[in-house]
Order: structure tokens, then sequence, then C-alpha cells
């Protein structure tokens, strides 16, 4: 089945509908068909081999998105907030590119790698007035979406998500019409991201109005909600830190129409979500968990699960807050050892996913094992009643001596400091271990630096002496991406210089 | 037809996308579904129970799944057998 398949059905169920609002113009399924349908003429006529996106979101994207996917050329996403060095990288790996955004700086990168560029306004404006072919070519196992990874540890891979992937991630999660007619999606994460792109597919089938947040600002995210009477959004924890911070400053706003708030992409704090909580008394919360290589959401914890935790006073009940849930009905999920076992519940170990909507491909290999499974190189465990508890990157594993040490746990003994407001535990090299612990810590406003035989006798006192760190810096902020991911490569480069 | 064929009522209106599929005749409202569509039947009062649009459709065994993509009075079969409603359990909105 091709991706676009599920545009052409929204237009066909209500074409007059409203389906994004951006920047205060309103287009409808019909026009969003129309235009997807005539991008797919102008990507055909160039010849390109990708369709690439340099652009904040916009209309634009959804035109690009299904127009690529009716020309069975993969869409790519590219981070515009990447240096020019990194992405005239990026550019060489999808050569020819049909290119819509940001055409100067395109040409300064790369102007003569044989791309066809469109400024946004004018790629719009071609694509409604091309004509389009009618017939809807089968994509197959075809490619849908190509998205660089962060590459938060190592150099960006081109992830490959196959319309077959997509297709069944949306079917098995999503009804098609089920929203109301005044309900409305606020999307505000990046379009190379694909909780993006996901939000795209995702409300366009369930007929959901999308509103577009090119540039996320707490104060703008708020007049939105208000303007557009927003419903649903989609958030991950640095910007909901902001709203809550923008809201406590006194930004006046109506929040009422607000219904759900999902979250993911990275570590929701227990303090940050319960606040939320109070905060929007009457919102649903949902923490999604999932990777680029799984087309989004593998596991979910919903709004219930949510207010129950939040209302105990059992800690083990409250500590399922910290959980990202059970996963979907149509995923199988285990947790093995380095040696590929299934561990027993409690034990830590890598998550491995299997199901339809994960690809687990990049364009150089597969990482699907011969039945099928993923390595999500994410660690985790389960608890007693099957939910998901994350326990940071298999790579950010700390291997002294043979022994297995997680940054998280050292990470939560040094934020119960009262002086300490962030902190980072990463591997250095060490002569007798191979490898130690190093932290990176960030003092607190207004308090004075903790000595470092302190810090090393809480972790000692906590934990135990092959979790003291070894080496200790004190830095003013630490790195993080523009979607809250720490850089642990920097501040490992960081305690090595 | 294969994942992704598009399947046309001879009876009604109903269209549908193949999702899966494997042996045996998909049928609408009594007749053989094609992927032209230019064929026309009647409609047998056996299969008039209708399709929804956006339900998915299976057989008891799961050799077929069909996404119906444009409703109509007929209602889908596998050589002879009704098709039953596919019910998944709603999700919240995850993203």
């Amino acid at each position: 089945m091709n991706l676009a398949l599920f545009l052409e059905m929204a237009a066909g169920a209500a074409p007059d509908r409203v389906a994004l609002v951006c920047d205060g113009k309103r287009w409808t399924y019909s026009e969003l068909d129309a235009a997807a349908h005539g991008a797919c003429a102008l990507i055909r006529a160039s010849g390109a081999s990708h369709v690439a996106l340099l652009d904040e979101s916009s209309e634009a994207a959804v035109i690009a998105l299904f127009g690529a996917a009716l020309a069975g050329v993969p869409y790519c996403p590219l981070n515009y907030r990447l240096p020019d060095a990194d992405l005239s990288a990026l550019l060489s790996r999808i050569t020819p590119a049909l290119v819509v955004g940001d055409v100067s700086r395109l040409e300064r990168l790369s102007a003569d790698a044989g791309h066809t560029v469109y400024p946004r306004s004018e790629f719009t404006l071609a694509a409604l007035e091309a004509v389009a072919g009618s017939e809807v070519p089968d994509a197959g196992e075809g490619i849908a979406i190509q998205l660089f990874t962060s590459g938060t540890t190592a150099a960006p891979k081109a992830a490959i998500l196959r319309h077959a992937n997509l297709v069944s991630y949306i079917l098995g999660t999503v009804d098609f019409a089920s929203a109301d007619e005044a309900d409305a999606a606020l999307v505000s994460v990046p379009p190379y991201h694909i909780a993006g792109i996901a939000a795209l597919v995702s409300s366009i089938y369930a007929q959901r109005r999308i509103v577009l947040l090119p540039s996320f600002a707490p104060e703008d995210w708020l007049k939105l909600v208000d303007a557009e009477k927003v419903s649903n959004a989609f958030v991950v924890p640095t910007m909901l830190s902001r709203i809550i911070q923008a809201m406590d400053k006194g930004v006046r706003a109506d929040v009422s129409s607000l219904r759900a708030i999902a979250y993911g992409g990275g570590k929701m704090p227990l303090e940050l979500i319960h606040h939320a909580l109070d905060l929007f008394a009457e919102c649903g919360f949902t923490n999604a968990y999932g990777l680029t290589e799984t087309s989004s959401t593998v596991a979910l914890l919903g709004p219930e699960e949510h207010r129950r935790a939040h209302a105990a006073s059992d800690p083990a009940q409250r500590a399922r807050l910290a959980s990202v849930g059970k996963p979907l009905p149509t995923i199988e999920l285990e947790i093995r050892d380095e040696d590929g076992r299934v561990l027993p519940v409690g034990q830590a170990g890598e998550i491995y996913v299997r199901g339809d909507q994960v690809s687990g491909e990049y364009r150089e290999r597969s990482a699907l094992d011969a039945d099928g499974w993923f390595p999500t190189r994410d660690a985790g465990y389960l608890d007693a009643d099957g939910y998901l508890f994350l326990a940071g990157r298999a790579d950010d594993v700390i291997v002294r001596g043979g022994e297995n040490i997680s940054p998280g746990e050292i990470e939560d003994v040094l934020l119960d400091h009262p002086a300490i407001t962030d902190v980072a535990a990463v591997a250095v090299a060490s002569h007798e271990w191979g490898e130690a612990v190093g932290i990176a810590v960030v003092v607190r406003g207004g308090c004075e630096q903790p000595a470092e035989a302190e810090l090393r006798e809480l972790v000692r006192a906590r934990l135990r002496s092959s979790r003291v760190p070894e080496k200790i810096i004190f830095a003013p902020s630490l790195p993080y991406n523009e979607m809250g991911k720490l850089l642990r490569r920097e501040i490992k480069a960081l305690l090595a210089g | 037809m294969k994942p992704g064929s598009r399947l046309k009522s001879a009876a009604c209106d109903t269209e549908a996308v193949v999702i899966r599929c494997g042996e045996g005749t998909v049928q609408c409202g009594g007749a053989p579904m094609t992927e032209g569509g230019s064929e026309t039947a009647d409609l047998s009062g056996d299969f008039a129970a209708g399709s929804i649009v956006g339900k998915r459709y299976v057989d008891e065994a799961g050799t077929v799944e069909l996404l119906c993509v444009k409703p109509g009075k007929g209602s889908m079969a596998l050589d002879g057998v009704a098709l039953v409603l596919k019910e998944a359990k709603p999700l919240p909105a995850s993203d």
C-alpha cells in the first residue's frame, strides 16, 4: 500500500474540511491532495532520486511528503540547524534531489550538484498548477522516508522507512476519520524528526486538523492553543518545561481546549510531569516511546496510568510515571543480554522489538536479526506487570573492569544533591579498568560548588565503589541538541580534554 | 490481486484496498470484486449489510484483510463467507 492513499481517503471522505493551518492560512484535504498530485508530477519531471526539505514546518512539508510517496521517491527532510559542513555531507548522499526550502543556503553548499531547487512558496504554487497524472503507483515495498539519525553517538545513519512500515503503524494505531471536526493537533516538533512526520500522517488519517508551529517558542505555543482551540499536542520534555515556565511567568492563554498531551523524544523529569499533571488537570497525558527505525511509537503509557500513578502514595505505584508504558498490541518486545538471551522480569538489558512497523533498516544495511528482531541499542527492563522502563542507550554503558555501569543510576543519585541542577556520567579512559566513570556537573545558580570528595562520597554511600567517579569536571551547562537529547559524545570529549 | 491493489464492487459503491491476500475470491454484495471495476451485478440480499469507510475487514482464518476506502451497500466476503470487522482497541493519540 502507498502512504499517499491516506491523504486520498481523507480528501475523498471530507474534501472541504480544514486539514492544516499554518501561518494563518488554511488548507482543506482536497487542496492538499491536489497539491500532492501536482508535486508528484514535478518530482517525476525533475528526475530526482530523493525529495529533500530544507525548511521549517509548513504546508510544503505535507505536500512534499505525499508528493514523493505518489512519485515513488524517498522523502528526506533535513535538519536545517546542522552546520554547513555536516549538511553538505548529507546532501551529497542524496544527489540528485528535488530540494524545497532554503535556496540560497543550498546554492552555497552544493551549487553544481545537479539538484532541482524550489523556495517554499514557489514549490507550493508550482504543485498546485502542475497537471497531475491520475494513476497512483503501488509503492509496494518501496521507501517512503529516509531520515538521517541525529548522530548523538556517531556519524548520522540514513534510516529508511518503507511504505509498508508506515502504513502498518498508522493502521495499527489510528482509526480512520475518528477525530471530531473541532479537534486540532498542534505540531511543534521539527519536520525532520520522526515524531513530526508521524504527527502529520496520523492526524490526516484521523482527520484531525493540523496546526503547525514552525519554530517553537512557549509563548507562541500557548497563543496558538488559545487561538485555534487546540485539543491535542505532542511535545518533547524541554518544550513542556518551557511552556510551564512561561505560564508561571504569567503568559496568559486559554488552554481549556487541550484534552491530550503526548510526549516523548527524551527523558521526562519526574518533577516536571507531576507539575504538568497538576497544572493541566483536565488533560490526558501519554508518554510515547519509539525510534526513527520503528516508525515512531512502539510503547505507550496512557492517560489513566498517568493519573493513577500521580495520585498514588505508594512509591511503587508512583514510580510508574517513570515508565514508558506497555508495548503496542502490534509490537513484540524482549529484553536481552549481550549474548542475545532473553532476560527475566526486572533485569536490565537491551530492548529488542519486532513488528510490521519496524524497519530497522539503513541505506547501507539492515540491523534486523534473522528472525526480524530489531536491537534498539536502548537499555531497559520490564516490571512484573509488563511496564517498560528505559535505562539509557546501550552504547552509553560504562564498562569498568568487565562490570556494566548505567550512567542513569549515577546521575539519579547526584541529582538528589541540592546544589546540582544537571549532571552527566560518561566513560573515561582508565589504565587500570579500561573504562571508568567521569562526570560533568552543573551547579545550581546561587549555590556553592560542592567539593569533589563530597560527590564521590555520595555515590560511594548510595551505590558502590565501582560507581565512584574517577574524573569530575564542572561546566556552566551541558550540551543538548534541539530535541533535548543529551550529547554524550561532546561530554566525553570535554572529560577527555 | 496483491497488497496495495484497489478493488471495486460490481454490485455497489464499495471500494477497498488489499492489505493482505491469499487464496480465494473476494466478493462484495454477492459478486466478485475486480481491479478494473467495469463489471456490474445485482446486489445480493444475503450480502447487503454495507461496508464502512476506514474499517478493516478480515476472514476468520486471517487469509485476507481489506481496508474499505469507499463505503457501499454491499458486504464483502471471501468465497461466499462474509468478512468480519477487525476490531482494534482504541489507543490514545501518541504523536
